[in-house]
């Protein structure tokens, strides 16, 4: 049978970023799925040679809008790491709440986009309305609703007082009692389960030896989470990598779903503990030296590599963020899969063009 | 003017449709210009539908820095959209090229390659700044049109 | 025990061992973090390879000529094709047996490759004029 290139995207209804696959089909069937990037490449690791340390944390926040947060911390604590500082734990569990807020709205981000590929709008606009929630607490405790550059090496910059602790938990209480509404319609509904039942397998053998991260790991069984690793102050709050045995577009969604509910309980929990110290450690000299990071963002693990040479402007700041590790992943799923099935299984890693090329 | 045309006018400016396109982003204006469709905010209301083909499309919202790569695209898109229409840079990056003017992959804002009608501020720009973006555009497109004035420009501090 | 963010303490590992030291980490199931390329400045690169096991790292460096082609790991560990093309976008690197090569057109265009030989060396980390 005669061979077509079908071209997915730049520009396409089901994602707002310019993913660009180059689907090789027969009849109705992918036979390959061969990679274009480039649409969203800045370069904005050589701007460490132009800004100083300090300046390169919001330039790190903006590699992605939806975990920028997150990023600016993974960056901040390689320097701690570099610099050998020891962040004051108020900090740390405060890094903690806003880190598992963004980790919410990118969730429930990703839950809307996911049922409007499948077509169900209405189901979109809900998930959209209850992350509107999450999005007033980052504006009313940082100012911002998305780039809410809180953290700053060695620290954070903004408090939360007890008014505003306690509003933050009224309002999860109310988000969850929304987000359960829809979790029957999301994970039960028999159309819904027609369309991500069985889409897009990946094994867990696959995942690992394909360099699978975050819930697309999770989502093949396999219980690994950065966030076991105990950054910030995740080694003295309770919680369990979310996992899901079958491999396929269903079992991802449930991941994101379950780790969702499971966010709010950690924000609820650090909230509950949270310590009474100074809120950003002096941070002398600059940074020498080589140091790995990681953390665990929405869309999986994050690493960073840092090269300091002992003066104001970093030698080299190295992003390998989770959509880059993603895609071979996705690559390997899409063959034998229906057209009509690719952007199903395209949303299921929660692809971040503008993380992966940066 | 006759009957037909004052028809098709009052119809552009009573509901004009956007086209959305990413040039860079850093996904922080995309999710907002996404936040403008969704019940808080809901630009339906108004008439503003989101369309996938510029060539139903009046107002083209751009994000994001322009590239050597995605400014092609971008000049394409621009020119599959039907006159009258306006464009809107969105969130710093769009308006100047943001924090990120100094990459070497980076050609600057989005006034480098098209037109641009408005500029919306903002690192990322507010849902409701976006949408007072629309609405100015709106009496850009009036202008051309030749039924107003051309507004403005406002500095806000 | 493992951490989330560690002083690189990286094995050094020569450029004809690198493809069969991935083989055995990819048949005892370790999983290719990623690698990070460095330009040291003196016509060298450091290449690190990262890889994972149950959250624990392990980190090889390989320094390495930059004009010489470096052994591609992409026959054996798949996810390595991205990272291997973007180093050759990047620092103009030559990968020997690379499974799909862009020729380093997986992020630039033209009008970048044809300026600038390696946006990421330091020669040629320079500042737009305009």
């Amino acid at each position: 049978m005669s061979r077509t290139i079908i071209p997915f995207g730049p520009q396409h209804p089901v994602l707002p970023e310019p993913l660009h696959l180059k689907l090789v089909v027969e009849d109705e069937t992918i036979v390959e799925a061969i990679p274009a990037l480039g649409y969203v490449h800045r370069g904005l690791e050589t701007l460490a040679s132009i800004r100083d340390y300090n300046q390169m944390v919001y330039i790190v926040e903006r590699v992605c809008g939806i975990c920028s947060c997150i990023h600016a911390m993974c960056y901040c604590q390689g320097l701690e790491t570099m610099m050998n500082v020891e962040v004051p734990s108020r900090a740390k569990y405060l890094r903690v709440i806003w880190s598992e807020l963004h980790r919410i709205h990118s969730h429930l981000l990703w839950l809307g986009l996911f049922a409007d590929g499948f077509g169900f709008e209405s189901l979109f606009m809900q998930f959209w309305k209850i992350r509107e929630r999450v999005m007033d607490i980052n504006e009313a405790t940082a100012g911002n609703r998305v780039v809410i550059s809180v953290n700053v090496v060695g620290g954070v910059r903004r408090d939360l007082d007890k008014t505003q602790q306690r509003w933050i938990l009224d309002e999860l209480d109310k988000l969850e009692k929304e987000l359960r509404q829809l979790m029957k319609t999301m994970l039960d509904d028999y159309t819904v389960k027609k369309r991500t039942v069985g889409v897009g397998v990946l094994t867990a053998e696959q995942a690992i030896q394909l360099g699978a991260v975050g819930p697309t790991l999770r989502g093949s069984g396999v219980a690994q989470d950065a966030r076991q690793l105990g950054y910030a102050a995740f080694d003295e709050l309770d919680f369990e990598p979310v996992t899901s045995p079958e491999g396929d577009s269903w079992a991802r969604s449930k991941v994101r779903f379950m780790e969702t509910l499971q966010s709010m309980d950690i924000v609820r929990q650090a909230i509950s503990r949270l310590p009474d110290t100074e809120l950003a450690a002096k941070v002398p000299g600059k940074p020498t030296g080589e140091v790995v990071c990681r953390v665990e963002q929405p869309r999986g693990e994050l690493l960073y590599y840092l090269k300091g040479n002992g003066s104001k402007n970093m030698e080299r700041v190295r992003i390998r963020t989770p959509t880059f590790a993603n895609i071979p992943p996705l690559l390997a799923m899409l063959p034998g899969a229906q057209l009509a099935d690719v952007p199903i299984a395209a949303l299921t890693i929660d692809p971040c063009i503008s993380c992966t090329e940066r | 003017m006759g009957l037909l045309e004052n028809w098709i006018n009052k119809g552009r400016l009573k509901s004009p449709w956007v086209v959305h396109f990413d040039c860079g982003s850093c996904n922080g204006c995309d999710i907002e210009v996404l936040a403008c469709l969704t019940p808080v905010f809901d630009v339906e209301r108004f008439g503003i539908i989101n369309v996938g083909n510029p060539k139903h499309a009046d107002v083209l919202l751009v994000t994001g820095t322009v590239n050597h790569r995605n400014k092609k695209v971008l000049k394409n898109i621009y020119d599959q959209m039907p006159d009258p229409k306006a464009v809107i840079a969105i969130g710093a990056c769009g308006t100047s090229g943001g924090v990120f003017r100094e990459c070497y992959n980076v050609v600057g804002g989005v006034d480098q390659v098209i037109p641009v009608d408005v500029y919306v501020p903002g690192c990322p720009a507010k849902p409701d700044a976006i949408i007072d973006g629309v609405v100015t555009a709106l009496d850009v497109v009036k202008a051309k049109l030749g039924l107003g004035e051309m507004p403005k420009v406002t500095v806000i501090d | 025990m493992p951490t989330h963010s560690e002083i690189l303490n990286a094995t050094p590992i020569a450029a004809d061992a690198v493809v069969a030291q991935a083989r055995s980490m990819f048949d005892q199931g370790y999983r290719l973090v990623t690698m990070s390329v460095v330009d040291l400045g003196d016509g060298n690169v450091d290449i690190f390879y990262h890889y994972d096991l149950n959250n624990e790292m392990t980190h090889f460096r390989l320094t390495h000529p930059k004009d010489k082609p470096v052994p591609s790991i992409s026959p054996v560990y798949f996810a390595a094709l991205l990272v291997e093309n973007e180093s050759r976008d990047h620092f103009n690197l030559q990968f020997d047996g690379l499974v799909l090569d862009f020729n380093r057109t997986l992020y630039l265009d033209e009008e970048i490759t044809s300026t600038i030989s390696a946006p990421f060396c330091k020669i040629s980390t320079i500042q737009k004029k305009d």
